[in-house]
């Protein structure tokens, strides 16, 4: 490499790097923003609360972002998410059949971590079972799988619709508190017990990290520059699972957050490299679910469930990515 | 000739299937119909028969019929065996429209109704079929994922509204598949898709044409612009009408023109008059069996469709991978 092409790429991972730390200030101070404002009354109660929201908004902003982050690489594809193979649906349907079969006194509605530990075993159980079916084949068809996910979400969901006909309009409210995501349900104890599972997820997959920048060329290039292709992809799908079962039994559906977050990363760092992926998207998230709390909780007085927002900013972001770049 | 005669021989038997689920469908319910009093009906057996048992099955005929129908015209549009009003978006949209009607006006007709449920399906399959032009990859599954993905992003914007306003559960009931609230006088809109078939029929073979691209049919001298836009406007009107009226029938239109491709092959005008029938067949038979297994209640049509389409789609699925080969010509 000539000494001017060295000096450019050193301007360039500088610049990325401080678009990165601009990223983490503002990302600062919306968090502090969220924490002292407006704060009434007992300044401790009221801290330990939101220190609760903010340590469940910094888990899901890691565990989603860096689920997706993978899943785009696993499957080339910058306008997929690890949710849409219908994990949203199972858990709607799943809260639904819950409150319709067993009441909503019952301890699987009202313990919360049994209520997480339930979620989390059922969405991992799905998905695990789903994506056996890309290894057992030759052909490792993701799009297949994608679809076989898709169709089944469809299934969970005109089975959920039907319980919601049936069921007592009171009840109905009851499930929908837990079919929109919040994240000022969260208890203490269990946000514990998901940040335990993430930071074991994040240890069995962090040697496999370093692999994604040479997935990313494709399985051919990976296996030529000798990469364990099967073993390493393999523990990168368990990951993407584990950590989007936990996210989803945490705070609740947020389908479009990952793909939101991604793409925010990708647009304002202009880097391909996952490690500086990878802490943008969770800044991004981080800042976007924080920004949208402030906004539904102190402009709009909770009027709005805040996936609402992500969700429709995520619509919205979606529909200008397949319209604008068609597909490389 | 031996394939005439075989067409008609299937055709026939398939008119054959339909009426006698037709025939079974006027009987079974609550309240006992026998066909040995059909000579001589009470007063009661009389009005039960013309308020709620005769609307629901033309109900039930109208909607498989039309709404297979504008799954074949979707298919033949995309060139995409897996497209579908269902994995498109237009139903998605449609429901939102019938959630801005539900708000915006509230005191209108089903029949205004219907015009906003319509406009909004139209422009959701609208910006689908763009999307298509637009995407480089032809993947045959990509398609059908990005359509489910943006159906999910259109029902997310409906769920945040509904919320909004507190109208979830109400959505949900009236959105579900379902005859049991069919009435006398609340499902006339369905006789759209009469005509719309019709249509359907003349223009089968240019949306075929209008399928392999816009310049290969402008080569045959085709108006591209304008047969997609008849196609958009029929299953858009069609998917309005039967959201609206009955609810969301999930992968009726997905199924029903695979099933008839696969024992007829993709002549679509011969094919057309097969799959209104079996449209027609699946769904009055889906509403009878949900009758049937837990009397003297009811299972809803949406459900029944929801298991046994999601099935049948399925099957296709690893059937059409299993053999490296998957529908469409020439993907």
């Amino acid at each position: 490499m000539t000494t001017a092409a060295t000096a450019a790429a050193a301007v360039r991972v500088r610049a990325v790097r401080g678009r990165l730390w601009a990223a983490a200030a503002v990302t600062a101070v919306f968090i502090l923003l969220f924490l002292v404002l407006n704060i009434q009354g007992d300044w401790k109660f009221a801290l330990s609360r939101r220190l609760t929201v903010m340590g469940a908004v910094l888990l899901t902003a890691l565990a989603t972002g860096g689920a997706t982050v993978i899943f785009q690489t696993l499957t080339h594809n910058r306008i997929l998410t690890p949710g849409i193979i219908g994990l949203d649906s199972l858990y709607v349907l799943m809260q639904t059949a819950v409150v319709f079969v067993l009441g909503a006194a019952s301890a699987a509605w009202t313990d919360a971590l049994l209520h997480f530990v339930l979620s989390a075993g059922l969405l991992t159980l799905f998905a695990g079972s789903l994506y056996q079916g890309l290894f057992r084949t030759d052909k490792y068809n993701v799009y297949f799988i994608l679809l076989i996910g898709l169709i089944a979400g469809t299934l969970f969901q005109s089975l959920a619709s039907f319980l919601q006909m049936i069921i007592d309009p009171n009840e109905f409210l009851i499930t929908q508190s837990r079919t929109f995501a919040s994240f000022n349900n969260v208890r203490l104890h269990v946000l514990a017990l998901a940040a335990g599972a993430v930071g074991l997820v994040a240890l069995y997959v962090r040697p496999c990290l370093k692999y994604l920048d040479v997935l990313a060329l494709g399985r051919e290039h990976a296996v030529n520059l000798g990469v364990d292709y099967p073993r390493i992809v393999r523990r990168l799908w368990t990951a993407v699972i584990l950590l989007t079962a936990v996210a989803t039994a945490l705070v609740g559906p947020l389908t479009f957050l990952g793909l939101l977050t991604v793409n925010i990363a990708h647009q304002f760092l202009g880097d391909y490299r996952h490690s500086t992926l990878l802490a943008g998207t969770v800044l991004a998230g981080v800042g976007m679910l924080s920004g949208g709390l402030l906004l539904v909780e102190r402009v709009l007085a909770f009027s709005l469930p805040v996936s609402v927002i992500v969700n429709l900013a995520g619509g919205a972001y979606f529909l200008y990515l397949v319209l604008k770049e068609s597909q490389k | 000739m031996p394939l005439d005669k075989r067409n008609a021989v299937q055709l026939t038997a398939l008119a054959a299937v339909l009426l006698t689920l037709s025939f079974i469908s006027l009987f079974v319910g609550v309240s006992s119909i026998s066909p040995r009093d059909i000579f001589d009906l009470s007063p009661l057996q009389k009005q039960i028969l013309s308020i709620t048992r005769v609307p629901r099955l033309l109900s039930a005929v109208m909607a498989g019929a039309s709404l297979a129908i504008a799954g074949t015209i979707m298919q033949q549009l995309t060139r995409n065996k897996f497209v579908s009003p269902t994995t498109a978006g237009t139903m998605d949209a449609a429901r939102l429209g019938v959630l801005a009607g539900l708000i915006v006006f509230p005191g209108a007709s089903l029949l205004q109704k219907t015009a906003v449920a319509f406009a909004f399906a139209l422009a959701g399959t609208y910006v689908f079929i763009r999307i298509v032009e637009r995407v480089k990859i032809k993947n045959t599954i990509f398609i059908p994922l990005v359509g489910l993905m943006f159906g999910n992003i259109v029902s997310s914007v409906t769920t945040s509204v509904a919320y909004r306003f507190d109208l979830l559960q109400s959505l949900a009931t009236w959105l579900h598949g379902d005859f049991s609230m069919i009435l006398r006088g609340r499902y006339e809109m369905l006789y759209v898709g009469v005509p719309l078939m019709a249509v359907a029929y003349v223009y089968a073979d240019r949306f075929t044409i209008a399928g392999m691209g816009d310049s290969f049919a402008a080569n045959l001298g085709l108006n591209y612009r304008r047969v997609v836009n008849v196609g958009l406007f029929i299953v858009a009107a069609v998917s309005s009408a039967v959201v609206l009226t009955v609810g969301s029938l999930p992968f009726l239109g997905l199924v029903v023109p695979n099933i008839v491709t696969i024992y007829r092959g993709d002549n679509v005008r011969k094919n057309l008059p097969h799959t209104a029938l079996l449209g027609a067949a699946l769904v009055v038979g889906c509403d009878v069996i949900g009758r049937i297994i837990i009397h003297p209640y009811e299972v809803s049509v949406g459900l029944i469709m929801g298991v046994l389409g999601s099935a049948v789609f399925l099957f296709l699925l690893l059937r059409g991978n299993a053999r490296g080969a998957r529908g469409g010509v020439g993907a």
